[in-house]
């Protein structure tokens, strides 16, 4: 990410200082404000649709729906804790219903109940992210609703098309992710493999040594 | 119809909370209080992001990247009127509707490319956006391979829609 957003920010600050120097103050405060707003209307949607989960919560309406995907979230992350697996469902609920604004925060701490607190993610936590970032919503309301108000014919017919995009980029993301733990696992035990037969080594030599000293 | 669902999802789950004796004034408290915080944690990513998108479309960086880029996206089978889209797409949510609308006012909503753009819109979403906000309140700092990931399966998604709006 900071790799990322170095070369961003650079590469478009010095493309500016080169086209209109006098702007590049001005936008990036026009960002920052941007951000502000963005935040406080997020604040809004969150204070409303959290207090809504948590309504769920104490209800326990949530373990319920937690109960009822259990068989497809146990197979695609396993050794989670049960509240995560509870984050888990109601925030792949929330995303196919196309609610993205509870999804957001229902994951987020999703994350915190996964994270190991070794600073890396672990590969259901990219497994989550990647299903997160793919999208799996079936009904994409608000481009049905753009398409309405810019005066389509039918603004509905690309449901279809949508819906097999969305599964084929999901799938593919989760048939990446699977690969990429396979090879990083097996990667992993080779260094292990021979990181515990150089020490073996070493205890040998030291371990003749000894016995030399001994000797001696 | 639609309009129904999310007002009768609520009440039915304050009626069965009602039920259940949960008090639910408190519950609003804490849920709030709950939204409190996790705006404050993840403002800071959002401002980041928002200073380093707002510096990328004010310079035309963003117009020169999608013009680099029009020939491998038309070699794959997206339109080359799409490339800025694609580029935007996974940087910026409100960016990318503009751009949508953009695309509907130039090309026609029905036509193919303004059908293709709907779709890449819809099975994608703004991978750079969810996955700061996703790390920001947890202690992980290495994403490993998370970000290739999620953009080759967007790049999948929208060759795969542009390759069904023709066939339907």
């Amino acid at each position: 990410m900071n790799t990322i957003f170095f070369i961003m920010t650079t590469a478009s600050i010095c493309l500016l200082i080169y086209t209109s120097p006098d702007l590049v103050l001005s936008s990036m405060i026009d960002g920052a404000s941007g951000s502000i707003e963005l935040a406080l209307a997020l604040l809004a949607i969150y204070a409303v649709w959290l207090s809504v989960l948590e309504v769920m919560q104490r209800s326990g309406m949530s373990g319920q729906l937690a109960r009822a995907l259990n068989p497809i979230t146990r197979r695609m992350f396993k050794g989670e804790s049960e509240e995560a697996y509870e984050r888990i469902s109601l925030n792949m609920s929330a995303n196919m219903l196309g609610i993205g604004s509870i999804a957001t925060p229902i994951g987020i701490s999703a994350i915190e109940q996964m994270d190991k607190g070794d600073g890396r993610a672990s590969d259901n936590v990219i497994l989550f992210v990647i299903i997160n970032c793919t999208s799996i919503q079936l009904l994409p309301t608000t481009i049905i609703g753009l398409r309405a108000a810019g005066g389509s014919l039918s603004p509905a017919d690309i449901i279809m098309p949508s819906l097999i995009a969305t599964t084929a980029s999901t799938l593919c993301g989760i048939f990446l992710c699977k690969l990429c733990s396979f090879i990083c696992n097996k990667f992993s035990k080779n260094r292990k493999e021979l990181i515990i037969e150089t020490s073996k080594n070493n205890n040998k030599i030291s371990g003749s040594d000894n016995v030399q000293i001994a000797s001696k | 119809m639609a309009k129904y669902i999310v007002p009768i999802f609520i009440l039915s789950i304050l009626l069965i909370a009602l039920i259940k004796k949960v008090p639910l004034y408190d519950s609003f408290t804490v849920g709030v209080r709950e939204a409190l915080r996790l705006v404050f944690n993840i403002f800071p990513y959002i401002a980041a992001i928002f200073i380093c998108m707002e510096l990328l479309t004010i310079s035309g960086l963003s117009e020169i990247l999608s013009s680099w880029m029009a020939p491998v996206f038309r070699f794959v089978g997206i339109p080359s009127e799409l490339s800025k889209l694609m580029i935007l797409r996974p940087l910026s949510g409100n960016g990318s509707i503009a751009i949508l609308s953009e695309i509907y006012m130039l090309n026609g909503v029905d036509s193919y490319i303004g059908r293709c753009a709907s779709v890449i819109v819809g099975c994608s979403e703004t991978i750079f956006y969810i996955s700061a906000l996703y790390f920001s309140t947890s202690s992980i700092k290495r994403l490993r391979y998370a970000i290739p990931v999620a953009i080759i399966s967007m790049i999948v998604g929208a060759i795969i829609g542009c390759l069904v709006c023709k066939i339907m």
